[in-house]
């Protein structure tokens, strides 16, 4: 464990981690936001919102991760010049937290549509039938009752998200794996453990989550 | 009794699902008030003739007006006109994440812009026209089929509408709840209610219905009154349905 009772290690530790947390946290809101618009749009009357819904689910979701994060960086910073900060791990960062949201917003899109066709169609048709509009429809009646379908594909997303957040790893950000190659490389003789603690750690934090998201699901369980 | 000019008039409808001809140029009036019940073999259409009364259903020809005005296509206004129409459903559909005086209150809330607390006031009062005021506080699940339905009632009832549809509401329900729906819509009926209701209860068509429509094969083969329906029918197909269901 000498590595890691290095100061300098383990603050580097600690950053790397920290840096997974803050892209997961910002991308896991933007992409719950963008996934349920998605989802509303492929489930609308509007034939243009259902072919955008569907096109971005297409498009993304059949696309590399690695893929959509170089693209951010080569594509929307390096050629077309889109600058998010003036501080160059931030510009990484909020680049990353596009491309892990626009590729995460496609999962979780489908995850909440599986949600809303649980729902019986009487559902939303005795909304409509007292006067409520679509989006009244969707959000009063619907949506809640396919929360608890919803919620533990959710958590898949989300964990997903998280170990998917190393990517931004490849456009430079010094998130937990580029931490773990550094520190591989600098401690030849400490491999096995220097795996092992980063391993844990990610462990550590998804193992509780799954459980929550779970826990939460039948919290939120509708009687029928 | 039916007065003025007729609050829904359909005007050579038709409908298909695929090749299947669902409602062949269905041309029918209800008037202000009057209580028209439709029957018919499984399948004849009549469940989807009630449901595009309201447009749950769209047509592929023909006009449906309703109140002097053509339906319109999916929107605001046709929000504002569904608000006008009650329509109670075969599964009864109540909201199953909301309480009983929820359900009750969500489209006054939501659709008319009612205040809460006056739009709590009406339901309770409704809840209790239809018997089921000591269960506002319940889920739908914690009720019985024919207090789900009453509620189901309620409900429709709470956005005070021009005309409530009803699709087979006794269908799904034990036969003893029968009684205690079918006794809150014949109450309706003499309130003065327009109503349009399938449904395969011969004894509520008999007491109940002003006119009874006959539909087979997506067609309406009969237009009469009750009576004459029951004692008389002129097709050959409404006389064979009568045979089968009134011979037990």
């Amino acid at each position: 464990m000498h590595v890691f009772t290095d100061p300098d290690n383990f603050d580097a530790y600690v950053s790397g981690f920290l840096w997974i947390l803050k892209l997961t946290g910002a991308s896991a809101v933007c992409a719950l936001v963008i996934g349920v618009l998605l989802a509303a749009m492929r489930v609308s009357p509007v034939p243009v919102l259902r072919g955008f819904g569907a096109a971005w689910v297409n498009i993304f979701r059949n696309t590399p991760l690695t893929l959509v994060i170089f693209f951010c960086y080569f594509g929307l910073y390096a050629t077309l010049g889109l600058s998010l900060s003036q501080d160059l791990d931030l510009n990484i960062y909020w680049l990353g937290v596009i491309g892990l949201s626009t590729y995460t917003a496609a999962f979780v899109c489908e995850a909440v549509r599986s949600g809303i066709n649980t729902v019986p169609t009487g559902q939303a048709e005795a909304a409509r039938a007292i006067g409520l509009s679509f989006a009244q429809t969707l959000r009063i009646v619907v949506l809640p009752q396919a929360a608890r379908s919803v919620i533990a594909p959710l958590g898949s997303v989300l964990i997903a998200l998280c170990k998917n957040a190393t990517i931004v790893g490849t456009i430079g950000l010094l998130e937990s794996s580029n931490i773990m190659k550094d520190l591989i490389n600098s401690n030849g003789d400490a491999v096995i453990v220097i795996f092992l603690v980063f391993a844990g750690t990610f462990a550590a934090l998804l193992i509780p989550t799954g459980y929550f998201f779970g826990w939460l699901a039948n919290r939120l369980a509708v009687k029928r | 009794m039916a007065t003025g000019e007729p609050l829904i008039v359909l005007d050579s409808v038709n409908k298909w699902f695929g090749p299947l001809h669902v409602l062949d140029d269905v041309s029918l009036s209800v008037g202000r008030g009057e209580v028209v019940v439709v029957i018919g073999p499984s399948g004849s259409g009549k469940s989807t003739l009630c449901r595009t009364i309201n447009r749950l259903e769209p047509i592929n020809s023909g006009t449906i007006t309703f109140n002097g005005r053509t339906l319109p296509a999916e929107g605001k206004a046709l929000a504002k006109l569904r608000s006008e129409v009650g329509m109670v459903f075969q599964s009864f559909n109540l909201f199953a994440h909301k309480t009983i005086l929820e359900n009750v209150t969500l489209g006054p809330i939501k659709v008319r812009k009612d205040k809460p607390a006056a739009a709590r006031e009406r339901g309770l009062a409704l809840l209790d026209r239809v018997g089921i005021a000591n269960q506002a506080d319940k889920y739908p699940a914690q009720l019985s089929g024919g207090q789900q339905q009453r509620a189901a009632i309620a409900r429709a009832l709470a956005m005070q509408p021009k005309a409530m549809l009803f699709d087979e509401p006794t269908s799904a329900l034990d036969p003893e709840m029968v009684g205690e729906v079918l006794d809150v819509m014949t109450s309706l009926a003499r309130d003065g209610m327009t109503m349009v209701v399938v449904t395969h209860e011969m004894g509520f068509a008999r007491h109940a219905a002003n006119r009874v429509i006959f539909m087979a094969d997506g067609k309406l083969v009969e237009d009469a009154a009750p009576t004459e329906f029951f004692a008389n029918p002129r097709s050959e197909r409404a006389k064979d349905f009568l045979s089968k269901i009134l011979t037990h």
